[in-house]
């Protein structure tokens, strides 16, 4: 059963900062999100974890089907200088993980530290906020957000359908086949045209 | 005094603030998230940064105190206190405090012992001031006022 459609979108944040918690929750809530804010990536972890087992359908990604007061995570934001494991490595871990990876995370640090930053976008990371993070920042998060989350809804629309809808399903079968006949139709065309290429004929083109 | 008054006064002395270094945007900013939900927002978390600073100085004064001086300890201690100073924008502090970083980086606890208590002083500066602040705005909403932003181009 897909979500109704949620004006609010939860938001978990890391940071060992108290201060900074405080703070990043702030700017959230001002900014119509919900919280969650957690003090260390064990702990962030732990709590997208408990999401992981309270999935009955082991593929689909962090939306809970039956139970509605489990909060869907939507979007990730972690410090990343913080003892035991830093924001990157929490980045790598999401990575790795077959239900987390489509949350789109977002990396914060007092420090600009050009190689840092980089390391971090290119291992997943959607965006890299310089602290103190201003409200206007976070502006940039909704994009990230709706684009994963559009992705779930029409992922989980079709699982739907295909679920209970037999007709449907046959009739993406005898898609897939036209699509899968079509390539290797255009496959033997483009064949032929190399082949024309060289054998320069008359009827080609 | 009335409400008029004192709300020009506290605009001069955050423009004053602002101008000595003490303070920059970002506490503006953390006024404008302020609102009639959570009216008291920047005083506490200004006064968890220094209940929480006044610890870290604590423990810096005992780390550098140390026969032989843990650095890195020193200094992962120092870089809290600047990414929370930042946070809430007490400027010198933060300033001061990259500085003690550097001395740190070079192991010269006879620096950093310096560092520190420029460091304790502008700690003392700042809560004052920012206490004044406060005072000031409660001022203004006890006499039935509210508090006035200031526009950052001013």
């Amino acid at each position: 059963m897909v979500m109704a459609t949620e004006s609010q979108f939860h938001v978990l944040a890391v940071d060992d900062s108290l201060i900074d918690r405080k703070l990043i929750e702030k700017l959230l809530k001002t900014s119509s999100y919900q919280v969650t804010t957690v003090d260390s990536g064990g702990k962030a972890l732990e709590f997208l974890g408990l999401n992981e087992d309270h999935r009955s359908i082991p593929n689909t990604h962090s939306v809970s089907p039956n139970n509605p007061q489990e909060m869907e995570v939507n979007l990730i934001i972690t410090d990343y200088c913080m003892p035991a494991m830093t924001g990157y490595d929490l980045l790598m871990k999401i990575k790795e993980s077959a239900s987390l990876r489509n949350i789109p995370v977002v990396i914060m640090s007092s420090e600009n530290v050009p190689s840092r930053i980089n390391r971090c976008l290119e291992g997943g990371a959607e965006e890299f906020f310089l602290k103190p993070v201003q409200l206007s920042d976070l502006n940039r998060l909704k994009p990230h957000i709706l684009k994963t989350k559009s992705k779930d809804e029409k992922r989980d629309k079709q699982e739907k359908q295909e679920e209970s809808d037999p007709e449907f399903q046959s009739q993406q079968q005898l898609q897939q086949l036209q699509q899968q006949s079509n390539n290797s139709k255009r496959k033997a065309i483009k064949g032929e045209q190399d082949l024309d290429t060289m054998a320069l004929p008359l009827w080609s083109k | 005094m009335e409400v008029g008054q004192m709300q020009r006064r506290l605009l001069d002395y955050t423009k004053t603030l602002l101008m000595e270094g003490f303070l920059d945007g970002q506490f503006l900013q953390l006024q404008q998230l302020q609102d009639e939900s959570n009216p008291g927002f920047v005083v506490e978390v200004v006064s968890l940064f220094f209940d929480d600073s006044e610890k870290l100085l604590n423990d810096l004064t005992s780390a550098l105190d140390q026969p032989s001086v843990d650095f890195s300890r020193v200094d992962s201690h120092v870089h809290q206190l600047k990414g929370s100073s930042s946070s809430i924008d007490a400027q010198r502090i933060k300033n001061a405090s990259l500085a003690f970083r550097n001395f740190c980086e070079e192991q010269n606890v006879e620096a950093c012992q310096r560092c520190l208590q420029q460091i304790k002083q502008e700690y003392y500066l700042a809560r004052n001031n920012l206490e004044t602040l406060f005072r000031l705005e409660q001022q203004i909403v006890a006499a039935g006022g509210s508090i006035p932003m200031l526009e950052m181009g001013f």
